[in-house]
């Protein structure tokens, strides 16, 4: 089925500043019209689209699929199909698989997969170290090379900071974007809460604010000299959007991302000892929570994440530290997004942006947006369906997920990848 | 039921950990944490205990629960407390089962869980868990069978309520019922400590006057003002003019990761020496968890003063054990008498 007329949507596509009731054409799996029809266009299927919102396909930039390596948790085909559902037409891969994404051979692994599954564009990051060691460069261009879109050491700390100043140079060379998950392992001492009223409450042991901002700070004054593009993903203080911000008045070449899960819970939540509160980095202040709200809607973090780390069942049935963090959160992205907007923290347009185009722009992929030519990635949405997110009906592997039983507003109804239907009526 | 996604208040903290402790008509189903327990139940906890103390010395045995099975649970090892736990079931005429799993399942592979199944299939009655990480007792009272009874006998850094209420029940012996005219010194490793993170709860709910926390910043936790102490990191500051003090135990490991440099450096600015313990009232009294590190943290001659109830505490957890496990498992006992005399006044000892 070449053509598809989606007929009277709300189409909503921050990047192209375009809002309005219209009829979007897609033909040979691209956008070939919006408002109006391309020339002898006939269509093969029609959506009515009247009441619903067409917003581009969600880029997710970080959720973990567990394969290859932890398959007993998830694998690529059913998260994929969890992301479709979601409205994810594109997803990016930290490395720390097992084995690690170090070398070509695994990117293809995951991205062969990927296609057979067909439910969503997957990309992965590569690692900066060898085997996330920390010790020796890994082989960045081969990377590149293979698809990767960048290269990140995970949570993984590389405590030599010449091995690290090094790995910026080399990756600047190659004009590759370093993914950082600020946390230094030393600071947070196995930790598992903030460090705060909370832990000390409960006494657990505590990550405290440094264990973050540390890292930063010391990664900003390394690539003080370097032209390199650094993307630091999942924040959780206040602090580190300063950080950042400073960076950028110097010229720095920085982004930010936070995990949705961040914008709605704070430490509070987690003192019934309820295991599937427990994340890294942890859920921190009200001030944070509220810093980086006030984060998205100022443009200074750019861009909403799953954090996705789905579990199998006993990874979180264990006293609280004994858990494995993580939330299986592909599917409560839109839904915890556009939640923002409903709590009145962020305009439609920037929740939109900061799911689709942005993330797109970070890892340099022309997608995120609806213009004519582009491949038709999109979401169609019912904006006044109430709904209550039940983790038995998730379609992730993991159901490891502490937003159960939450009343969300807008509905994903149809997915749309590369002008198929992946999540959706056909 | 629905959640909608409001953030919890500061009233609210603790909320779940109130609910699962207690029973539809408020009594005491789990004992986990002082958290969120009120004044009515700790003093029917000291006050049960009152009537058991007699159980100790003229009685042998009550026989309140009798063909109960109580399993020791101790994943972390313990002498003195798992002993008091196990004499204190044996004098209600429970029986008793010590399971010590550091050196069994879990070295096996098996979970905490399937630890739990099996043990339930062995029809027992009432759980005294003690483990290394926080939160293990609250984990296991939300996955046991309903008609299973959870004793918190330490987890991690969180937790050590029946500790903490023979503490109570010593100082109302000592100090009497009126726990707020009383200033209250704890002075240690706060940090790692659940028994003073317990002390801190009961001490409060009791409506202490005043209740200081001691110790270097390493050894402080972060905001523990948010409950409802005043911290102190000189110990002159903060023993002068206290009613009680409980040193806490040092433990060596905290030399390591860089706590503090020495267990001489600590005795010194730290240790409870005669000439600093006369700083607090003249009648006050020195208190100990135990085990004592004689020479870091208190000094001999303070540990075996005639200010020292430090014993006491020892003798006093079986009848506070007792009381314990009577209400959780043995439904309302107050009202029956125990022991004759005296079993409710809360009298004074006299040195």
């Amino acid at each position: 089925m070449n053509n598809i007329l989606i007929k009277h949507a709300r189409i909503i596509d921050p990047k192209n500043k375009l809002d309005e009731q219209t009829d979007l054409f897609i033909s040979k799996q691209k956008i070939a019209g919006i408002g109006k029809a391309p020339v002898n266009f006939k269509a093969d299927q029609t959506i009515d689209a009247n009441k619903l919102w067409v917003i581009p396909g969600i880029v997710d930039i970080s959720a973990r699929l567990r394969e290859p390596g932890l398959e007993q948790k998830a694998n690529i085909e059913s998260e994929t199909r969890a992301a479709a559902s979601a409205g994810i037409t594109t997803l990016c891969v930290p490395p720390d698989t097992d084995p690690v994404i170090d070398e070509p051979a695994v990117v293809e692994l995951i991205l062969r997969k990927a296609k057979q599954a067909k439910q969503s564009h997957v990309y992965t990051l590569g690692a900066l170290t060898a085997g996330l060691k920390g010790e020796f460069l890994s082989e960045m261009a081969s990377l590149k090379e293979a698809g990767c879109l960048g290269v990140s050491n995970a949570r993984h700390a590389i405590n030599n900071p010449l091995i690290l100043r090094r790995a910026f140079e080399y990756a600047s060379t190659h004009n590759i974007t370093v993914f950082i998950e600020a946390h230094d392992k030393y600071l947070s001492e196995n930790g598992c809460a903030h460090e705060g009223a909370i832990a000390s409450r409960l006494g657990l042991n505590a990550i405290p604010y440094a264990a973050e901002t540390a890292p930063i700070a010391q990664i900003l004054e390394l690539i003080r000299d370097t032209d390199i593009r650094v993307h630091f993903g999942r924040l959780s203080c206040a602090r580190s959007i300063e950080l950042i911000n400073e960076a950028k008045a110097c010229g720095l070449k920085v982004t930010a991302d936070v995990a949705a899960h961040q914008l709605h819970l704070t430490e509070m939540d987690i003192s019934s000892f309820n295991s599937q509160y427990h994340v890294i980095p942890p859920l921190r202040t009200q001030r944070d929570k509220t810093a980086l709200r006030q984060g998205i809607a100022e443009g200074n973090i750019n861009c909403i994440c799953s954090d996705h780390q789905p579990h199998e069942i006993d990874a979180k049935l264990a006293p609280f530290p004994a858990t494995e963090p993580g939330i299986s959160g592909i599917e409560t992205l839109l839904p915890l997004t556009l939640k923002l907007v409903e709590d009145g923290a962020l305009s439609l347009s920037a929740a939109i942006a900061s799911i689709t185009c942005n993330p797109a722009s970070i890892l340099c992929l022309d997608t995120g947006h609806l213009a004519v030519g582009q491949t038709a990635n999109l979401c169609l949405i019912d904006p006044n369906k109430e709904w209550i997110f039940n983790a038995d009906d998730m379609l992730s592997h993991g159901k490891n997920t502490p937003f159960s039983g939450w009343h969300f507003k807008g509905k994903v109804v149809q997915t749309l990848m590369e002008g198929n239907t992946v999540y959706g009526p056909l | 039921m629905v959640n909608k996604p409001t953030r919890r208040t500061d009233d609210l903290i603790g909320q779940d950990l109130w609910n699962i402790q207690l029973d539809d008509q408020g009594q005491l189903k789990h004992f986990l944490t002082i958290e969120g327990l009120g004044t009515n139940i700790l003093n029917q906890i000291l006050d049960t205990a009152e009537s058991f103390a007699g159980v100790n010395e003229s009685v042998k045995k009550v026989p309140l629960l009798r063909g109960k099975t109580i399993v020791n649970l101790f994943f972390e090892a313990s002498t003195r407390t798992r002993t008091t736990f196990e004499l204190a079931a044996k004098r209600l005429s429970a029986d008793v089962l010590n399971m010590n799993i550091s050196v069994s399942a879990t070295s096996k592979g098996e979970t905490l869980l399937d630890t739990l199944r099996n043990l339930e299939a062995m029809q027992t009655d009432m759980f005294v868990v003690r483990h290394a990480d926080s939160g293990t007792a609250h984990f296991i009272a939300n996955h046991v069978a309903p008609h299973i009874r959870v004793l918190n006998a330490g987890d991690g850094r969180h937790a050590h309520p029946t500790q903490a209420m023979l503490d109570m029940f010593t100082i109302r012996r000592n100090k009497g019922a009126d726990f707020g005219k009383l200033r209250v010194a704890i002075v240690g490793d706060i940090m790692h400590s659940r028994v003073a993170r317990s002390q801190i709860h009961a001490l409060n709910t009791l409506n202490t006057g005043e209740v200081r926390v001691v110790g270097p910043k390493t050894l402080i936790p972060k905001n523990i003002e948010s409950m409802g102490v005043n911290v102190f990191h000189n110990l002159e500051d903060g023993i002068k003019d206290t009613d009680v003090v409980i040193m806490l135990r040092l433990q060596t490991e905290r030399m390591q990761g860089a706590l503090l440099p020495s267990e001489q450096e600590y005795f010194q600015l730290y240790g409870l020496t005669e000439e600093r313990f006369n700083l607090a009232k003249p009648d006050a009294i020195v208190m100990h968890p135990g085990p004592i590190n004689r020479g870091v943290e208190i000094e001999s001659s303070v540990a075996d003063g005639d200010r020292s109830v430090i014993l006491n505490q020892v003798t006093y957890g079986i009848a506070v054990r007792m009381a314990v496990m009577s209400m959780t498992l043995g439904g309302n006992i107050m009202g029956g008498n125990i022991t004759d005399g005296n079993n409710t006044t809360q009298n004074q000892e006299n040195k």
